[in-house]
């Protein structure tokens, strides 16, 4: 609990309706996606707007109160468990779409807004916002802006980095600063709205966005490709790409994930085959069917057994939002659900997927993978039981060797999930010592006291407690 | 509370919570946008699936005590389920709560007025159906003698709660004693006979909504069902097993499979979403008890509602006709989550002529009734309410059709607070689809 005074402070700022520090409140915000990170904050805040953000922030600067912003809740790094205490900062006052300008192709929105709320708002217009996390129905757009959250349409569209155009932020001294703007083009100074998407919390408080958005794409179609052979489907994804054809989506699913998918999903998906794909184009009619012509055609030289276009465009959505959900349904099958996201260049795939295969063979685990195949972004998952101590190490042994591999593959550990508390021991092997001094020092210049998400992005930034006891 | 009692429930929790089922739950979120309480509460966490499942496990694993807050939560949650279907993992969260509430219910010390209610309810009351029957013709007495004239005259109904007093003018007219007294026990298809079937007519259906079953007893004759009616057949249980009652429950469970086993019907009818979906759990509810789990589990499979019945006998295709009208449907959540069956209704109201039917948006969130959190949780509920009547009236409906009695009081409440009773109405799907036959077919 924080000190009597101190709580005080943060009611006059915010009123008392939006401070919250029962023991249900706290429980309820010590965790997010991530299995194994739980921990109480001391107070959960919800502040009406940016000078209440910016007050709070000087009072826990000066006090040395650890700030940990939260959206929805859906991340997979554990970037919103309160690891060192202190404050929750919800954002759910932040709950506007601010313009839809039709002018500039921008949309300007407060962070607590749900990402799907703005993409239905901007396809009511006839425009597109591209970054779909599989969350994107409960995330809000302040959460993806944090996290740099992909989605299915990152290969050919990129992910939530390359539609912020410019932000509001409440930095940890107070200020309150605006990056970047409704412009095509922008060198004055260094790019800090690039800084801040990504930085997972630990530079500032985003409270503004402004994102590009492009017209709307005329027509969308959808496939499943069939295989008998794991080896044959990534094959088939390197070969897409490299006969030139990027497509909106291309995901791939095991076995074992679309067995969990089809029990929750219901919608016939065949559970009898080794993988499948699901590819998406989109763009104009002329062009969309010679994509998915010339798509089938190489699936087929790539021996899938099977290519069936969606009949609608409600059958799609079902293929989609099924994929959507393979993580959690992987959870049907053991009790915990441990889920990687390393990435490897596209021309890797098929090496990877192989390199996973036998990793969890030799460290007896069981690993089911699906992901982004088209972008290089897998999502090898580990069903295991957080109960079981030694089958826990063998897990944490494995994936440590797949980060090596992805990294050996000219990858990274984390391709959209971000460091978090979950990853932070293995940044050094994609960044290097000099890298990670650089972006502790870069931390250290916005933040000093290191008030900004503790515990986070780097390890040793040793805090002690200071103000605030358990 | 205090601490022996919060040690006692704490106790329980290690005890009896399904822990397999409590590590089920991956914390991904995808509940959240489906919960009625986390989106009328603001997105508080702490009202929502994921949110409650965590408290559960925390006081498990001895983290938390369960303190009033945690009980305070528990007890707002709807009941809905609709965090179900939408559950990738496959969490069973309504064993999670039935469990939760009947631990904290089981072990926390109640004032005396509370008991006294809850034993006059759940024990005298319920469990009886002759004494449902008293009951209800002692509602028929204040609504026929002019007590209920008097009573709303005289202002005394301001003294109750907002929603219990509108409540009161929504109440249907129930039948008279005689009208109660001769129920059928058989009754013979009216067409070539397809079905045999058992009907479940339940205990304020058979009495209050009287109207109704005997409306659904006749599709069902006229649908080509021969239906048998066992008179030792008693309340479903749902209401004691939702409210931290789950021993009394079991019994009335194994009342209703014994009277029904040896019938042999192809399918046991309901026409409340609420009872058939406790129905169809009858095999969960007594899957520890090797007497009965069997046995349940044959019962449990035969439930089904009367409009998925009757889409499976090719109702639809029957003429059936009214006057020109728009028409919406309200899922039942239970209907809906616990038994599956949402696109039945649809179908079956689709096929009326003169109906358009234009569905609501989030016609299968929770209307808010939830058996008797409308009048416990007045106030959640009918934030609830009103935004489900903000869709409804969106959709320029004449009509709102419904399958289950709470959600068709519910609506009735609504309509009747937004003052549109003029304009539009609420009936049962089982009511509106007599009406269209026999208009038809006379």
């Amino acid at each position: 609990m924080l000190e009597e005074h101190l709580k005080k402070k943060l009611q006059s700022i915010v009123g008392e309706e939006n401070y919250q520090d029962s023991k249900t409140s706290l429980l309820s915000y010590s965790y997010d996606a991530t299995p194994g990170f739980q921990s109480l904050p001391d107070a959960v805040i919800s502040p009406r707007n940016k000078h209440e953000v910016a007050d709070i922030v000087k009072l826990c600067n000066q006090h040395n109160i650890p700030i940990v912003p939260r959206g929805s809740g859906t991340n997979l790094s554990a970037g919103t468990t309160p690891l060192y205490g202190g404050i929750v900062l919800l954002m759910k006052h932040f709950n506007k779409i601010l313009e839809i300008d039709e002018e500039n192709l921008t949309v300007r929105t407060q962070p607590g807004v749900i990402t799907q709320t703005i993409i239905e708002a901007v396809e009511e217009k006839g425009f597109f916002y591209p970054p779909d996390p599989s969350s994107m129905k409960i995330s809000q757009i302040g959460g993806n802006i944090n996290e740099n959250s992909g989605g299915l349409r990152g290969l050919k569209y990129g992910v939530t980095r390359d539609y912020v155009m410019g932000l509001e932020v409440v930095l940890p001294n107070g200020e309150i600063i605006k990056t970047g703007g409704k412009l095509a083009k922008d060198v004055a100074g260094y790019d800090l709205t690039r800084l801040f998407v990504g930085s997972e919390g630990t530079l500032g408080i985003v409270t503004e966005a402004t994102l590009k958005l492009i017209p709307k794409p005329e027509t969308k179609k959808t496939m499943l490709v069939l295989y008998q052979n794991l080896d044959a489907a990534a094959k088939s994804v390197s070969a897409i790409i490299a006969n030139r054809i990027i497509p909106a989506t291309l995901e791939f699913l095991d076995q074992p994930t679309l067995k969990a998918v089809e029990d929750f999903a219901q919608i016939g998906l065949p559970t009898d085959v080794k993988a499948v794909l699901i590819i998406e184009q989109d763009g104009p009619i002329e062009i969309v069917e010679q994509d998915m012509d010339r798509i089938a055609k190489i699936c087929k030289e790539n021996q899938a057994i099977e290519v069936t276009l969606a009949k609608s465009s409600e059958d799609a959505e079902a293929l989609t939002t099924a994929r959507r959900a393979a993580l959690s349904a992987l959870a049907r099958l053991r009790p915990t659900t441990i889920l990687e996201d390393a990435t490897v260049p596209r021309s890797e795939i098929a090496k990877m997927v192989s390199a996973i295969e036998e990793i969890a063979r030799r460290n007896q685990v069981t690993i089911c993978t699906f992901g982004h195949a088209g972008d290089g972004n897998l999502h090898p998952t580990c069903l295991t039981d957080i109960r079981d101590k030694q089958e826990m190490e063998r897990v944490e042994k494995a994936f440590e060797e797949i980060f090596h591999k992805a990294i050996e593959l000219g990858g990274t550990i984390t391709g959209e999930h971000g460091v978090g508390a979950m990853k932070l021991p293995y940044l050094h092997l994609k960044v290097g010592e000099a890298g990670i001094d650089l972006m502790r020092n870069i931390k250290l210049a916005f933040d000093p006291n290191s008030i900004m998400n503790p515990g986070k992005v780097f390890t040793d930034i040793n805090r002690k407690r200071v103000v605030v006891q358990k | 509370m205090k601490t022996a009692e919060r040690e006692r429930i704490a106790q329980g929790f290690k005890e009896k919570m399904d822990y397999d089922q409590i590590l089920n739950c991956m914390r991904c979120g995808f509940c959240l946008p489906s919960c009625p309480t986390y989106i009328e509460s603001g997105m508080d966490e702490s009202q929502s699936p994921r949110g409650r499942i965590a408290m559960m496990k925390a006081v498990v694993d001895g983290e938390m005590e369960p303190d009033e807050d945690v009980k305070r939560s528990l007890d707002l949650c709807l009941g809905c389920r609709a965090c179900e279907p939408v559950c990738p993992s496959g969490v069973k969260y309504g064993h999670l709560l039935e469990q939760a509430r009947d631990i904290i219910n089981q072990n926390k010390k109640q004032s005396l007025p509370e008991k006294a209610v809850r034993g006059i309810v759940f024990n005298n009351l319920f469990p009886h159906q002759n004494r449902m029957v008293a009951a209800t013709n002692l509602l028929g007495f204040y609504q026929r003698s002019g007590l209920q004239k008097v009573a709303r005259k005289s202002g005394i109904m301001n003294f109750f709660p907002e929603s219990l007093s509108t409540m009161e003018k929504v109440l249907p007219s129930v039948p008279t004693k005689k009208e109660l007294k001769n129920r059928p026990n058989h009754l013979p298809a009216l067409k070539r006979q397809k079905k045999k079937v058992a009907f479940f007519s339940g205990c304020l259906m058979d009495t209050m909504f009287m109207k109704t079953n005997d409306a659904t007893m006749k599709l069902l004759q006229y649908a080509g069902c021969e239906i048998v009616i066992p008179d030792t057949q008693n309340c479903c249980g749902a209401l004691h097993g939702h409210s931290g009652e789950r021993e009394k429950s079991k019994e009335m469970a194994k009342r209703n499979i014994q009277a029904f086993e040896d019938v042999g019907a192809d399918y046991i009818i309901t026409n409340a979403g609420g009872c058939g979906a406790f129905l169809v759990d009858y095999d969960y509810l007594l899957k520890d008890d090797i007497n009965w789990s069997e046995r349940a589990k044959e019962f449990s499979a035969k439930i089904k509602d009367i409009t998925s019945i009757l889409v499976e006998l090719d109702f639809a295709n029957e003429n059936l006709t009214l006057d020109e009208q728009i028409v919406t449907y309200q899922d039942s959540c239970h209907l809906k989550n616990g038994q599956k069956t949402f696109m039945e209704p649809r179908k079956l109201l689709q096929s009326i002529n003169g109906v358009t039917y234009i569905e609501m948006k989030d016609a299968s969130r929770c209307c808010g009734s939830a058996g008797i959190y409308n009048i416990v949780e007045s106030e959640m509920s009918m934030e609830i309410l009103d935004y489900k009547m903000d869709q409804a009236k969106k959709t320029r409906a004449k009509t709102i059709v419904t399958a289950n009695p709470g959600c068709l009081l519910q609506m009735k409440l609504g309509i009747e607070r937004e003052g549109l009773s003029g304009t539009m109405r609420a009936v049962h799907i089982v009511d509106f689809l007599l009406e269209a036959y026999e208009k038809d077919h006379r």
